[in-house]
């Protein structure tokens, strides 16, 4: 089935464009780039549809990767239904990024060094997705990781934009610690990293109650994925990673490698299933970080930053999907929420494209001017805030109905939490595009190159949700309570439509309202607009003491005094010695005499003693 | 016989030794050493090795140190002056000469203890033909390079002690 | 004396303390000329030893050996002496104190 060429096809793509992109003229890297994702797409259609139904994991063996003693890992890829959805996001979605980035990179430097970071990511997304063991999914992991950096920081003239990648990746490699000593727990207790001897020895084991150390690897796995996905307490990344261009904010940080943490959660299912203090932590995590993300989204001014928290919001959402059981209705958010936010963020740019500017206080009656770009938006906000029957209403319910049936206080969070997200979204979609012009003077619509990804992708926030994905996912979990109530279900609309008519009335029909209300709030408004202060908070209780601790103990105490000391010392005590034995070199011939004479007589003495003289 | 001949060139050998050791002037030294060297010359022939005795005093005292009596009037060389420079010297110098002395005596009578006896006229192989013999068939080697050594060192010393001619 | 003869190792002591005595006069003279002669009388302390094996071993070996040292003892006289000479010409002193050049 020649599984390997779905992330080769990216990888020539960045090995083309890295070594030759710089000379190339640009109709070349876009046809390197474009190509190859789109090779990379029809390939996973193919197998796709030659694997079907997908009834059993398809796994293909290459070569063994690392071989010592007993342990033998290869680069094994497979693909069953799970990895099934996630290629179709990935490399769907990534080809239309790929096509908009092309109109909005156009008068960019470093054009071909971008779409060549593109393609390396989706070479390391892809090998996470297909990875048929523990180790080469964190090689993908990491992977995404690394180019996650250097496209944040792409502009790197820009030491705001630096700085923004360094936290990126610092932050993920916290998280990525614990990822590695969970990936250490599961050799220990089942000396095995492939995923299918591993999950086959979990179910054998009884569901434990407390902590024992299916919990333990539970935990440390998902730390990792608190990390990849910007969850608490790992998020604060997410919203820096803004620094970086849009359409790496739309790939990067809202349809793929963020949701890399929710996939690993999918895929480790059985580990979770039995290990219910794990999954009910990964189900509160995710529904705390979905509810504070959304309330600092409220009061944001940035587009992209409104659209960051929205998306930490939403991974939130897919954790809780995951935590309380419904693992397809997690990956089922994870296919709806690729949709509709690449398409808010892709449309945040062009947006930005057609006015330089970020902040939604100098937007206002874009309406007119962009109109695509506006209709869009209204579509992938609709979807965002559960309007019945848009993409984003199906999965939602699912996770939230799936939320009340493991306990009722998740449900009413969850819904209030709908509620915020329905306002944010339509706040941002009223500053921008509604209202009288504040202070911008031109504004075009952006070429057809980046509208027509925006149309597509605008159809498929609405009408995605038909496909029934997490149906399809079921018969890889074991069932869980859904049901239907339509109570329930009634009140989360409402609860986006109440946030949409909100949204309307603060900025639409009365326009000061929400000055307002900030400036009536006071120090709660300053709180949330603040962001809680967790950064400075990060900043001062670990930034500071782990710098300050390195410097003082580590760099002068460890490296300048003991490493330094000791490599200096023993040339300082190697010319201590030369100049001690220098005052034999006299010059004078009677003290060379009687060294002579003492050499002799010692060799006197040891061969006398030695009874060598006979 | 033999013992009493023994003794006497042997003492007059000590003597005449710690007189080139302590004498003041150096020509005093040199003659001190002729001594030593005649009175060696004698011992060899108790142990029957004529040749060598031969060769001692025609060689050795008659010409090395004929060169070194020219050498010290060419320079006039007169009394030592004390300097005391060397520390080493003279803190090593005693103990350790002492200690070599019996290391060397220990060695000695370690390995000999029941040594033949010297008897004049027991050594039959020390004339002139024998050594002859041995020189020029088993160390006909080291003989040709000490005689190529030889003829270095004379051109080492013409240079050495040449004086340009002024014109 | 006793005609057993003299025992072997008294020609070897003898030699020893002559050795002994000009490795003293070479440490202890301060003059170049005397030092030189110190050295010579240890030569021939050494040449006494090797006849005496000599005749111990009842072979020929030890008076070649002899031989050998005194012709090498000649050559080395020679150039020594010139080296003195020249020694002398450039410092008019025969002091071995004032003879330092090759220190560090």
């Amino acid at each position: 089935m020649l599984l390997w060429l779905i992330p080769a096809f990216p990888l020539l793509g960045f090995l083309l464009n890295g070594v030759i992109g710089r000379r190339a003229p640009k109709s070349f890297v876009n046809a390197v780039a474009i190509g190859a994702v789109a090779a990379s797409f029809l390939w996973s259609l193919k197998t796709l549809a030659a694997l079907w139904p997908l009834d059993a994991p398809r796994l293909e063996t290459y070569f063994t990767w690392i071989q010592a003693g007993d342990v033998r890992i290869g680069f094994d890829l497979a693909v069953d239904r799970l990895s099934a959805v996630m290629l179709l996001v990935v490399t769907g979605v990534g080809l239309l990024i790929h096509i908009y980035s092309i109109g909005y990179m156009a008068h960019e430097g470093g054009y071909y060094r971008f779409f060549a970071y593109l393609n390396l990511f989706m070479f390391f997304m892809l090998t996470l997705v297909m990875a048929a063991n523990f180790l080469l999914l964190f090689v993908g992991w990491e992977g995404v990781g690394l180019c996650s950096y250097l496209l944040i920081g792409f502009w790197f003239l820009r030491s705001s934009a630096t700085n923004a990648a360094n936290k990126a990746f610092i932050v993920n490699r916290i998280g990525d610690f614990g990822f590695s000593l969970g990936i250490y727990l599961i050799y220990i207790h089942f000396r095995s990293l492939d995923f299918a001897p591993v999950f086959a020895a979990v179910s054998e084991r009884p569901v434990e109650s407390g902590v024992g150390p299916l919990t333990l690897i539970g935990l440390l796995l998902m730390v990792g994925a608190t990390g990849k996905s910007a969850q608490i307490p790992l998020y604060v990344w997410l919203p820096d990673a803004m620094e970086g261009p849009t359409p790496v904010s739309a790939l990067i940080h809202a349809a793929t490698m963020v949701t890399a943490g929710v996939y690993m959660v999918a895929r480790c299912s059985a580990i979770y299933l039995h290990a219910p203090l794990a999954l009910e932590t990964v189900a509160v995590i995710g529904l705390a970080t979905a509810f504070f993300a959304a309330t600092i989204g409220v009061t944001q001014f940035d587009i992209k930053k409104v659209f960051a928290y929205s998306t930490i919001s939403q991974l939130g959402y897919m954790f809780l999907g995951a935590g309380v059981g419904a693992f397809g209705a997690g990956i089922y958010h994870l296919w709806t929420h690729a949709f509709f936010k690449a398409l808010l963020f892709l449309g945040a740019g062009s947006v930005i494209h057609a006015l330089g500017e970020q902040d939604l206080r100098k937007m206002g009656g874009l309406r007119h001017k962009t109109p695509i770009t506006f209709w869009t938006l209204v579509a992938a906000a609709v979807s965002i805030s559960g309007v019945p029957f848009t993409a984003g209403f199906f999965s939602k319910d699912e996770i939230l109905l799936a939320a009340y049936h493991h306990a009722p206080w998740m449900y009413w969070v969850g819904t209030i939490t709908a509620g915020l997200t329905a306002f944010y979204v339509f706040r941002a979609i009223f500053l921008a595009f509604l209202g009288e012009p504040r202070g911008w003077q031109h504004a075009h619509e952006s070429p057809p190159v980046m509208t027509v990804p925006l149309i597509l992708l605008a159809i498929l926030s609405l009408v995605g949700g038909l496909a029934p994905v997490s149906r399809f996912l079921a018969p890889m979990f074991p069932p869980h309570e859904g049901g239907h109530e339509m109570h329930l279900v009634v009140i989360s609309v409402g609860a986006g439509l109440a946030g949409i008519a909100l949204a309307w009335l603060f900025y639409v029909a009365r326009p000061g309202l929400a000055e307002r209300t900030a400036a009536r709030l006071g120090a709660l408004y300053q709180l949330v607009y603040n962001k809680y202060f967790v950064d400075e908070i990060y900043q001062a209780a670990v930034v500071q003491p782990v710098i300050r601790g390195a410097r003082s103990l580590l760099w002068q105490k460890v490296d300048v005094g003991l490493i330094d000391g000791a490599v200096n010392g023993l040339g300082a005590r190697a010319c201590a010695a030369g100049d001690v034995l220098r005052r034999i070199q006299s010059g004078n011939l009677r003290s060379y005499a009687a060294w002579v004479l003492l050499g002799s007589f010692l060799l006197l003495l040891a061969a006398g003693l030695a009874g060598g003289a006979r | 016989m033999d013992g009493l001949l023994f003794l006497i060139f042997a003492a007059i050998a000590a003597v005449c030794g710690l007189n080139v050791v302590l004498q003041r002037q150096p020509i005093a030294s040199a003659l001190s050493l002729i001594g030593v060297m005649g009175s060696l010359a004698m011992l060899y022939l108790l142990l029957g090795a004529q040749f060598i005795a031969a060769v001692q005093v025609i060689v050795y005292a008659g010409a090395v140190m004929v060169l070194f009596v020219m050498v010290i009037m060419l320079l006039n060389a007169g009394a030592e002056r004390p300097t005391g420079a060397s520390l080493m010297a003279s803190t090593l110098g005693v103990p350790l000469l002492a200690g070599l002395l019996v290391a060397l005596a220990y060695v000695l009578f370690a390995n000999f203890p029941d040594p033949r006896p010297v008897r004049f006229g027991e050594f039959r192989l020390g004339g002139a033909a024998q050594v002859g013999y041995a020189l020029f068939t088993r160390y006909l080697l080291p003989f040709e390079l000490t005689s190529v050594l030889v003829l270095i060192a004379i051109a080492g010393a013409v240079v050495l002690a040449w004086r340009e001619v002024r014109k | 004396m006793s005609p057993a003869g003299v025992p072997l190792s008294w020609y070897l002591v003898l030699a020893a303390f002559l050795f002994t005595l000009g490795a003293a006069g070479f440490v202890f003279r301060r003059n170049i000329i005397t030092m030189f002669m110190c050295i010579e009388l240890m030569l021939n302390a050494v040449n006494l030893t090797f006849v005496a094996l000599a005749y111990h071993t009842h072979q020929v070996d030890g008076l070649v050996l002899a031989f050998f040292v005194m012709v090498v003892a000649a050559a080395e006289a020679a150039v020594g002496l010139a080296i003195i000479l020249t020694v002398f010409r450039n410092r008019a002193s025969l002091q071995i104190d004032e003879v330092q050049s090759l220190r560090d």
